[in-house]
């Protein structure tokens, strides 16, 4: 018996519209353009840092800008879902084995959310 | 009390025979709420049209022969509930994989990956009977008890885009039951199986989409097992090019 | 079938996505009042400039700008193959240059202070 099988072609740029959870994956991966721009933002405060008082306070001139407020609701946004699109995933890279049971992974996440909101204090009021 | 209720039921027909390519064909059926997916196509067979070809043997989770997308979704089609659905539910063959015939699918690619991963244990050494059994601790056997149920259904498969998108990747399931030999106190075969499993086509393909784990019938969390790989492979990496004098 | 070298990558993509995952936010927060004037005291020239001054704030300051790159970069890399580009060589070469770029310049810029 001869075989003939058909094989379904799949769109590699429109994949993902398919179903919601490629979305969200893709929501979430689209996150690091803002992480990655970010960066770019504290180097760039970073050389005007390097460059003295002036050039620092154009920099902070530059950023009072509506255009700088955008951007950063646009990457505190991002963050945000990276931050938990991670933390919610860290018992399945990170399994906890105590005795013989894995630890629930609601307390995996918990800690991880618990530490996230420890260090954003510390680092809000050493900032502010 | 059962309720009787018609469904639409709308089959992926491809005849290779006669058909360039694949069409729809709608059948009416009627169905008891209690009835899976799998009961309608039983009931086309036995009833309504006697060529409909589809694979099935337990009606019970456990061959994982069943599986098809169940309006879009892959599914066990003795484990989706008629009663989960509206009264139009359309069923075509697991994505990804080529179509031979009705909701036949072409499964030989993934059996030879199953079996390139090696997924028998490969004790670390030679062991005569007479020296007694390999003993394990409950809390060993918990380590990979998990992945020790995927019944190769190949839904994860069939929700893996990336498995769409690059058909070389070996993909969920194969890896998570490398990884299964690998966290067996028994074995010895990891470096055997890494060869394999920490390639580019190998768990490198893998981007944590995370669908595989939604979908899997038997809570396998394939892509938890494909990230614990992934940090094992790192740790391996570092320490072979950073670290040469640690021995493995 | 040779082993990967994507670990290398990798390590640091994960490295990065534990470390902006904790302290990206809170640093946007901060920048993000800067630039609503929320207060005048808030990301001025004195209080960074003491704090990339000693050689702990360097570091601090170059960890996280480090791995905040390279995880960014690497996610790029696979985000570009997701939206159907199929060139995965150039555009390695093209976010981990960018990348390696963002690394050397922060270290100078850091030396300078």
């Amino acid at each position: 018996m001869s075989r003939k099988p058909y094989i379904r072609e799949i769109s590699k740029t429109r994949w993902f519209l398919r179903q919601p959870r490629y979305m969200r994956y893709m929501a979430r991966e689209v996150t690091c353009i803002f992480i990655f721009a970010y960066t770019f933002l504290l180097i760039v405060a970073l050389a005007r840092l390097s460059q003295g008082p002036d050039a620092f306070q154009e920099f902070l001139n530059a950023l009072r800008s509506p255009l700088g407020v955008l951007f950063n609701l646009a990457v505190l946004i991002a963050a945000v879902y990276h931050s938990m699109s991670w933390f919610n995933v860290t018992p399945q890279a990170m399994p906890i084995q105590q005795g013989e049971e894995f630890v629930p992974g609601s307390i995996i996440v918990g800690a991880h959310y618990g530490a996230w909101a420890v260090i954003s204090l510390i680092i809000l009021f050493l900032g502010v | 009390m059962s309720e009787e209720r018609q469904i639409q039921l709308e089959v992926l027909r491809y005849n290779p025979e006669t058909d360039s390519q694949p069409r729809f064909q709608t059948y009416t059926v009627p169905c008891v709420n209690e009835w899976v997916v799998l009961d309608a196509l039983n009931y086309v067979k036995e009833n309504l049209d006697p060529t409909l070809s589809y694979r099935w043997s337990c009606h019970m989770a456990v061959c994982g022969s069943c599986g098809y997308m169940i309006n879009g979704e892959p599914k066990l089609g003795c484990k989706a509930f008629i009663h989960e659905y509206g009264d139009h539910i359309r069923v075509e063959p697991l994505a990804h994989f080529p179509i031979e015939r009705d909701l036949v699918t072409v499964v030989e690619d993934f059996i030879a990956k199953l079996a390139s991963v090696k997924p028998y244990l490969i004790p670390k050494e030679d062991k005569p009977i007479s020296a007694g059994e390999f003993k394990q601790t409950p809390a060993e056997l918990m380590k990979f008890k998990q992945y020790t149920l995927c019944i190769n259904c190949m839904l994860c498969y069939a929700a893996c885009p990336q498995y769409g998108l690059v058909p070389e990747f070996l993909g969920p399931a194969a890896i998570s039951m490398a990884h299964r030999y690998n966290q067996d106190s028994r074995d010895g075969g990891r470096d055997q199986r890494q060869e394999v499993v920490a390639s580019d086509e190998g768990v490198w393909e893998c981007s944590f989409v995370g669908a595989c784990s939604e979908v899997c019938p038997k809570h396998v969390d394939p892509a938890g097992a494909l990230q614990q790989v992934k940090v094992a492979s790192t740790i391996d990496w570092y320490k072979e090019h950073l670290m040469p004098w640690v021995k493995k | 079938m040779a082993k990967s070298n994507k670990p290398i990558f990798w390590g640091l993509f994960a490295a990065g996505g534990t470390v902006t995952a904790f302290v990206t936010p809170a640093l946007v927060l901060i920048t993000l009042f800067a630039a609503m004037r929320f207060s005048p005291d808030l990301f001025t020239y004195e209080v960074l400039h003491a704090f990339a001054a000693n050689w702990l704030g360097k570091l601090i300051i170059f960890g996280v700008i480090l791995v905040s790159l390279w995880h960014a970069a690497h996610r790029l890399r696979v985000t570009v193959h997701d939206f159907g580009v199929r060139a995965d060589t150039l555009v390695a070469y093209v976010v981990y240059g960018i990348a390696g770029l963002g690394t050397f310049v922060t270290i100078v810029y850091l030396l300078r202070i």
